[in-house]
């Protein structure tokens, strides 16, 4: 029975709309409709409340148009939250799926809707879930690690911010306007081309992407420079903290990875605008082409995840087990083998697409290598508390969930890397279990203690522990249920993607993932009721020394909230864990010859270049030419007029330095 | 810390003790190595990975804050040896680990004919390998067996302990062949073609699907292989023969259309030519095949003539085939061969038989261009150009 | 200075007191990252290039039964093209020599004199397009031909966009003189020069000579 399927190839343009038409909203899904109607309710309660307590000014004011590091890797942090939201809405609706369509039944998701669901779940949880997490904790404390006022380019860190939020906003549309790809977060070839996807997912694809990826190169060009110019007097590269350092290795892979997958996407986008050949079938074309170039982007952008955790997960073990890092110079060296090696890796992602057998076991054990430094780094961690006097406090807990589960997906991503064992389990839900086992066991993991372990230094306050120990255990449990049986799926012959199955036997492990995945749902409440609770309790959980942890680095040596001028005088350093070298020699704080400090001003052209660039991808998805053409004219205006504007810098007055510090001093004196 | 631990095993051990691993315990000579592998690999890594969470355990657990009696070393930071130990374990294993790898990718490269049908039991010098032409359709398979001539969809059978070469091509987009109770996957993509060599040797009938998403119907695209003992295969194929029907150019052409949940067809006999045009990509009458152009483009392309040879693509089979909003209407380059050849066989290549050897022809400033002459192309189908988009 | 204070401080820790601030600062002065940032950027580019070149290195045979390199491409014209660039580089060369010496109207003079031959370049290299698009050598007609338009016509893009540049940077020199943010921008906008004709170079060689010897 052939599939009716609608021919697009004739589809008109109008001159007005482009080849937008009414129905291109799809009002016929009903859970799509059901959440346009919660997300306008939504929309208009948030925009109310905005209007009713006048925030609106103050939000664009200290917020929006901010160049200062902190707000805009606290604004991260929330555009990495809410994304988060929508992609784990997007991954309980498969296990959902997965869980009931059974025996002839064919679920409640059909092709079109579900094959853009895992789609979206891949793009938005590594794109605009876990970037924009990572990026937030770098943005956030690698200035202070380094006892810098700010990044290199802060007007570019606000640009790059909303550039990202850009690439978010283009994917949301896509949820209520036309609709997302249906081809797999990397879109490979032929299927993704315009031959047999001709409808606007991919578009969307691309260019959120794209919108994004400016954002993030520019953002690790930044803190790449931030690292290398700013270091506060004294420290070298072998004192920075073990963060830092990470951040600086993850910025290069940023560097050296985004421009590849720009590149890539253009050639697809050329491919799919213009008819040229480069991954069609026909004509020359080679899609084997763009899936290499997409994983000499793809692997290097694991690392670029999983590198900065890693200094998380540093950071913590030593704070919270009292002792320095063990191995520091053996930690920044195997950072460095893991930043070189994973650019030689990338075949490992297609064993199966007929290279020869010297080619596959030279990836296979170059894969395999990456685990030496990998595995050096455990050790690191592990002798870090050895002789310590751990507490568990919730980052010290996620970081020993993170190294028990972390090694079961090291250990199950080593085996895939062995191309025979490749050949039996590639794409399987084996697969699937061993990636969601490294990202959630180590990237979320890492996240989670990194959130709670800088917390208070952003806010000023803990969070609550109760709720975040009801959180923990949820995600800890509900990880291992959700995940567990895709690794037996996997060996039971399961591959990914599938919408229906005939083999009953099956579904009582999808129920159980299923189940692992409610746990979950509840452990993400619970972290943000635990954010609610905090908030309101936020009295008792103050904290005014600025070093709730008894800290190592330098973040922990100003206030919390630290001051916009983070420092007000630039620190000297002496050893890597700077701030516990100052406290155990006893350093005193000064409290006086204040200075005027020099600071950036804010500028709202970052969220106006960024919005003209939604309009912008939003007219080429929909073919609506004449919006293009404006929107790219305004662009380009926009951005020239921006540097005519020579007054980009202000001082902070040596009076409002001198208040902000005595309020300080007040604080620490416990007079409050 | 032990609690979750145990928790994360249990699922492991319920699945030890009741279901149908099928990649552990495949029926396959080739999968059960891979199975093996995957098994002693494993072990490898657990003799690092056991005594990691062992000890994160016990240092999480002993040098707890509230232990008081455990030692406390706050300024102990580096001990050379423990460092040596920390980097010569992985790596160690990781060189038993690296030889294995290399050695079981050689004996397991899919591409290589079989030496043995199990452990002790190597190819009899008697055994005629059997050649299956696996085509992924949207979203259905197509087999081809050349030996027989008979084709069928959604079924495949082999004979117990023979060795079998597939040879694999998609008609669309990248699919994945795989049984995994027979053997490890391969991709399936469109003008080219990739092999895999395997064996069954149990008789059953085993599931077969793509591993790759390909699209809309990808979850259906389901076929059944059989393992047929004694003379079951030679009935089978008898079966097929006896019934009828026939998959020439024309029904491929028909059956590539996209379809989901395509039940079992059989087709008794098959147009001979017809998977290599498939790999071609030049089933469709007056197409140039692949491997033709391929050699066209290594002697230089057929100049600025060549510009007007094509076609505009107007039968296209494919109903979800969009075009570039921007570039011209899509064209195929039609083929520079007679018109018998393209009814009949596919020409073996563009020089001949008697054509010399002779890939990579010296070329270069002052050196007199190679000429592409088509052996038997009276007159090359020159096709009108295809105006750009109105 | 910072590096001594640091080290009599190293020197001194087990005597007396450590410093553990600069109580005499000076702020960094502005742009001081500006050229590393801009050196990192032109590596990313690089990189976007790279991915081009592969593509061609790949795709640059597969000529569909069309036409190859050496039925397209005319290398006296690719020369001349090849001089307008390297003779804008030069001129470039000169404007900065005299922004060194502080001589604005010279400065502009020079980098009119670039946009020129950068502008001649477009001119020779949109030709070139035109022609073989008027051939019937179009970007959809092989994967050797989309690699081709894509790679050059991407350097050719920057080229453009390095024009735009040069043109809002001799409005602002033009208003505000050879301030030290308008030299630091014309440093950045010469290496971006540069890199193009490096670029260039790259393209030259690898895209036209030897696609004429293919």
């Amino acid at each position: 029975m052939p599939t009716a399927m609608i021919d697009t190839s004739t589809v008109a343009t109008h001159p007005l709309f482009g080849r937008l038409t009414l129905e291109s909203f799809p009002y016929h899904e009903p859970i799509v409709v059901a959440t346009f109607v919660a997300v306008v309710l939504g929309g208009i309660a948030l925009v109310a409340a905005l209007s009713y307590f006048r925030l609106w000014g103050y939000l664009w004011k200290e917020w929006f148009t901010t160049v200062d590091h902190k707000r805009i890797g606290i604004m991260y942090m929330v555009l990495g939250l809410i994304m988060l939201l929508r992609g784990f809405a997007d991954a309980i609706m498969m296990r959902l799926q997965q869980a009931i369509a059974f025996g002839g039944s064919e679920g409640y998701l059909n092709a079109h809707h579900y094959d853009q669901i895992f789609t979206a779940h891949g793009v938005i949880m590594i794109f605009f879930v876990a970037m924009p997490f990572v990026t937030g904790l770098m943005n956030y404390v690698v200035p202070l690690q380094i006892g810098a006022r700010d990044v290199s380019f802060p007007f570019l860190n606000n640009f790059s911010f909303w550039m990202t939020v850009g690439g978010a906003v283009l994917i949301m549309v896509s949820l209520f306007v036309g609709e997302f790809a249906r081809t797999g977060w990397l879109a490979y070839p032929p299927l993704s081309n315009i031959a047999y996807s001709p409808e606007t997912g991919v578009d969307y694809y691309i260019w959120a992407l794209q919108i994004a990826g400016v954002g993030t190169t520019l953002s690790g060009i930044n803190l790449i420079c931030t690292i290398v110019k700013m270091r506060a007097p004294g420290m070298t590269m072998m004192k920075m903290p073990v963060f830092t350092w990470t951040s600086l290795c993850t910025n290069v892979l940023i560097v050296a990875s985004f421009p590849i997958l720009t590149a890539t996407l253009v050639l697809l986008s050329l491919d799919r605008y213009v008819g040229t050949n480069f991954f069609t079938n026909d004509l020359g074309g080679s899609p084997m082409m763009y899936v290499n170039l997409i994983w000499i982007w793809g692997h290097p952008e694991v690392y670029i995840l999983i590198l900065p955790v890693f200094g998380i997960f540093s950071e913590v073990t030593s704070t919270f087990s009292g002792k320095k890092l063990f191995g520091y110079t053996s930690m920044v060296y195997a950072t460095v083998v893991i930043t070189i090696l994973s650019y030689l890796v990338w075949l490992h992602h297609f064993f199966t697409m007929g290279s020869g057998a010297s080619v596959n076991s030279f990836f296979g054990i170059t894969t395999m290598i990456i685990s030496i430094p990998t595995g050096a780094k455990i050790f690191n961690w592990l002798f870090t508390m050895y002789r310590g006097r751990i507490r568990y406090e919730l980052p010290m807990m996620w970081t020993v969930a993170f190294m028990l589960t972390f090694v079961i997906g090291g250990m199950t991503g080593v085996l895939l890397a062995v191309p025979p064992a490749d050949f039996v389990l590639h794409n399987s839900l084996f697969l699937i279990a061993h990636f969601h086992n490294v990202i959630i066991g180590g990237v979320l993991f890492g996240l989670f203690a990194g959130i709670y372990y800088w917390w208070p230094k952003a806010f000023g306050f803990r969070l609550e522990p109760f709720w975040g120990k009801v959180s923990f255990w949820c995600w800890v449990i509900g990880f291992y249920f959700a995940f567990m049986p895709l690794y037996v799926l996997g060996l039971m012959g399961v591959t990914r993607r599938l919408r229906v199955f005939e083999d009953p036997s099956l579904q009582i492990w999808f129920q159980i993932a299923a189940f692992g995945a409610v746990l979950i749902a509840a452990g993400i409440g619970a972290f943000l009721v635990q954010i609610a609770v905090s908030v309101w309790k936020r009295r008792e959980l103050v904290d005014r020394t600025g070093d709730p942890w008894d800290g190592r680095t330098l973040e922990w040596a100003t206030s919390s909230p630290p001051p916009d001028y983070n420092f007000a005088f630039t620190p000297m350093i002496h050893d890597n864990d700077a701030w516990w070298d100052m406290k155990k020699r006893g350093y005193k704080r000064p409290l006086g010859g204040f200075r005027a400090i020099h600071m950036p001003s804010n500028s709202g052209t970052g969220v106006i270049l960024a919005g003209i660039s939604v309009v912008l991808g939003f007219a080429l998805v929909w073919y609506i030419w004449w919006l293009a053409a404006v929107s790219f004219v305004a662009l380009l205006a926009a951005a020239i007029h921006h540097t005519f504007n020579y007054h980009r810098d202000f001082h902070i007055p040596a009076d409002v330095v001198v208040r902000t510090e005595n309020e300080r001093t007040r604080l620490l004196s416990g007079q409050v | 810390m032990t609690r979750f631990r145990t928790l994360a095993l249990l699922p492991l051990m319920a699945a030890l003790s009741g279901c149908n691993l099928v990649v552990m315990s495949p029926s396959g000579d080739v999968a059960s190595q891979q199975a093996n592998l995957i098994t002693i690999s494993t072990l490898l890594m657990l003799l690092i990975i056991v005594p990691v969470m062992v000890l994160t355990v016990l240092f999480a657990w002993r040098y707890r804050q509230s232990n008081s009696t455990a030692k406390y070393d706050p300024d102990w930071d580096h001990s050379t040896q423990l460092e040596l130990v920390i980097w010569a374990a992985p790596l160690l294993i990781i060189i038993c680990l690296g030889a294995l790898t290399w050695m079981a990718t050689h004996l397991l490269d899919p591409y290589r004919p079989l030496d043995r049908i199990a452990a002790g039991r190597p190819v009899p010098a008697d055994a005629k390998t059997l050649d299956v032409n696996v085509v992924a359709l949207d979203w259905k398979w197509l087999f081809i067996y050349p030996e027989y001539g008979i084709a069928t969809v959604n079924e495949v059978a082999a004979p117990v302990d023979r060795p079998i070469r597939f040879s694999i091509t998609s008609s669309t987009v990248m699919n994945s062949f795989y049984i995994p109770a027979l053997a490890g996957q391969i991709y399936a993509m469109a003008g080219m073609e990739t092999k895999l060599h395997a064996v069954i040797n149990e008789p059953g009938s085993f599931k077969g699907f793509s591993a790759n998403y390909s699209g809309a119907g990808f979850s259906h695209m389901r076929f059944t292989f059989h393992g047929l003992a004694g003379d079951g295969f030679d009935k089978w194929v008898a079966d097929i023969r006896a019934g009828g029907g026939t998959l020439d150019r024309n029904g491929y052409l028909q059956l590539e259309r996209p379809s989901e949940n395509e039940p079992v067809r059989r087709y008794g006999s098959v147009d001979p030519g017809l998977f290599k045009a498939i790999v071609g990509m030049c089933v469709e009458p007056g197409k140039m095949c692949m491997h033709d152009m391929a050699a066209i483009d290594a002697k230089g392309g057929l100049g600025l003539a060549g510009i007007d040879n094509v076609m505009p693509l107007m039968h296209d089979k494919r109903v979800r085939r969009g075009t570039a909003v921007l570039g011209p209407a899509p064209v195929y380059v039609a083929g520079i061969c007679s018109t018998e050849e393209l009814t009949g066989r596919v020409v073996e290549s563009v020089g001949g038989p008697n054509a010399p050897i002779e890939s990579s022809p010296i070329s270069g400033a002052g050196l007199p261009r190679s000429s592409f002459t088509p052996i038997s192309a009276p007159a090359p189908v020159f096709g009108p150009r295809t105006t750009a988009n109105p | 200075m910072t590096m001594t204070t640091t080290l009599t401080a190293e020197r001194s820790r087990a005597q007396q007191a450590p410093v553990f601030h600069v109580a005499d600062e000076h702020a960094h002065p502005e742009g001081s990252s500006t050229m590393l940032g801009f050196w990192i950027y032109l590596m990313s580019d690089c990189l976007i290039f790279a991915v081009l070149f592969a593509t061609y290195g790949v795709l640059g045979g597969n000529y569909a039964a069309g036409p190859a390199p050496k039925d397209l491409f005319d290398l006296p014209l690719v020369a001349l093209n090849t001089a307008m660039l390297l003779f804008s580089s030069i001129t470039y060369g000169f404007a900065m020599l005299a922004m060194e010496k502080g001589r604005v109207s010279q400065t502009q003079l020079w980098l009119a004199v670039t946009g020129l031959f950068g502008a001649a370049f477009l001119a020779i290299e949109l030709y070139e397009f035109a022609h073989f698009i008027h051939l019937g050598a179009t970007p959809q007609r092989s994967a050797f031909l989309s690699s081709f338009f894509t790679l050059v016509g991407t350097h050719g893009l920057h080229v453009t966009f390095g024009l735009v540049w040069l043109v809002t940077l001799m409005v602002q020199v033009n208003k505000r003189g050879l301030i030290p943010a308008n030299r630091r921008r014309l440093m950045c906008l010469s290496l971006f020069w540069h890199f193009l004709d490096v670029i260039w170079i790259g393209v030259f060689t690898f895209v036209y000579l030897m696609g004429m010897l293919r």
